[in-house]
């Protein structure tokens, strides 16, 4: 059977576990845009919580995304079998984009700018809030976007877990020697992680400024 | 005028320098200023001339509380700077620096009403002193309010920043070789302007340059700075008469240039 026929007869199957996956990355990013820009707003001001939250950021990152499935499985409360322990990992994936891409977007603005904010008599947290922020939104987006990518592919090994999710097709397909069943996982991933970051560069457009 | 109120003008001086130091907190402790004792009457336009790293900005900064004396006191309406609340001080005083600082987010119309909008002036109050302001430094603001700061030629950029800088009226104005990174016709034409606005406006206002041109055209009293010491001070006339070094570096500067009578 060619993967085209055997994608179009199971149709309704494929669709049900895209919106799985769908529902798992947007829980995600959800939960780590809510971590990782507050804590990236935070550690501007702080330089040893700034050294420990990159670092851990990054550990994570390194970790690969198997394993780090696995680590978290006997854990209690966060772990187990399911979508929860799906959930938590894909959360730290997407943190480090998000976080860095924070602090480098509130750190990167002309000092001439800073300066005159201050001179200007505003408070920290004016200058935090209407300046740095609206003028680092289209960095903070841009790591939105990498870290969107990002779990959209790691969401589909979330499968081994047992999240569900368009990753339930890749292993079959892999235990069975069936490129079909790849294919039907592989490609609504692919054309998802594409339509994301179409969608997502059109809004960090909209937004970036001079 | 809220800001007015709280400022009134004293007999005595507006600024002053009680013999004051200011060094950066590493382990070599350098010194950028030292010795400094200076007395800014209301309504002088004191010129800071030095060459780079004079140590002119450090001074600009010392009255605006962007930085704290080490050694001595920097009074501003009779307050040392250390006792104001820094957010208070700095709303009552203007500053504008050569890159402009205008937030890039902004309109030039936002621009030139952040201070009134931080202090909470009401709308119809703010839009009118925004078209007061930008009348004020020659820009039509059917024209120009709307826009933004990247739309706006080196020279414009200018007027929006002296334009925010005088928008809620404040005594003191500060000012960081604003006209710096202009073309010299720009530069000619705002300082004209400014020299101009500044006497109608009766502000007292400390300006930075390395350029002797600029402060002989702009100043009522040119104080000239070298390593971070005031080595001399005088008026424009005066000036140029001074037996200094550091004086006549800066005169003959002047001379070579072709074109000038000697």
């Amino acid at each position: 059977m060619s993967p085209w026929t055997f994608i179009l007869e199971h149709r309704g199957e494929i669709l049900s576990a895209t919106l799985d996956h769908v529902t798992l990355v947007v829980i995600a990013m959800m939960i780590a845009i809510l971590i990782g820009v507050p804590l990236g707003m935070l550690i501007v001001q702080r330089p040893t919580l700034r050294t420990i939250a990159l670092g851990l950021a990054s550990i994570f990152q390194t970790i690969p995304s198997l394993a780090l499935f696995g680590f978290l499985i006997p854990i209690p409360f966060i772990g187990g079998i399911g979508k929860r322990t799906a959930i938590v990992a894909l959360v730290l994936y997407a943190l480090l984009p998000i976080l860095r891409n924070t602090f480098v977007g509130l750190t990167g603005i002309d000092p001439a700018v800073l300066e005159s904010a201050e001179a200007m008599g505003m408070t920290r947290s004016q200058i935090l809030f209407r300046v740095r922020f609206p003028l680092a939104l289209a960095v903070i987006l841009a790591g939105i976007r990498t870290a969107t990518i990002i779990t959209i592919g790691v969401a589909t090994i979330a499968a081994a877990i047992g999240a569900g999710g368009l990753g339930g097709f890749i292993f079959r397909g892999v235990a069975l020697v069936s490129d079909a069943l790849i294919l039907a996982g592989a490609i609504p991933a692919a054309l998802l992680a594409l339509f994301a970051d179409f969608l997502l560069g059109l809004l960090e457009r909209r937004l970036r400024i001079s | 005028m809220e800001m007015n109120t709280k400022i009134v003008s004293s007999a005595g001086n507006l600024i002053e320098f009680r013999d004051v130091a200011f060094h950066i907190n590493d382990i070599l402790a350098r010194m950028i200023v030292s010795g400094i004792s200076l007395e800014i009457p209301q309504g002088e336009t004191l010129v800071l001339l030095g060459r780079s790293g004079s140590g002119k900005t450090t001074l600009l900064k010392l009255i605006n509380g962007l930085l704290l004396p080490s050694k001595g006191e920097v009074l501003v309406q009779d307050r040392p700077t250390a006792d104001w609340d820094p957010i208070r001080l700095r709303r009552g005083i203007g500053y504008v620096i050569q890159e402009a600082g205008l937030f890039p987010h902004f309109t030039v119309a936002e621009n030139v009403a952040l201070v009134p909008t931080l202090e909470n002036w009401d709308a119809p109050r703010t839009a009118a002193r925004v078209q007061e302001m930008l009348h004020l430094v020659g820009l039509d603001p059917r024209e120009f309010a709307r826009r933004r700061p990247r739309e706006l030629s080196g020279g414009q950029r200018q007027r929006v920043g002296v334009a925010r800088a005088l928008a809620a009226d404040p005594p003191i104005l500060l000012m960081d070789e604003p006209f710096g990174a202009l073309d010299p016709v720009t530069r000619a034409e705002l300082q004209r302007e400014f020299c101009a606005l500044a006497r109608r406006l009766g502000k007292t206002i400390v300006f930075v340059t390395h350029d002797l041109r600029e402060a002989m055209l702009l100043a009522s009293r040119i104080v000239l700075l070298q390593a971070g010491r005031i080595v001399a001070s005088a008026t424009p006339g005066e000036f140029l008469r001074l037996d200094h070094p550091e004086v006549r570096a800066f005169t003959s500067s002047l001379s070579v240039s072709p074109g000038l009578p000697a």
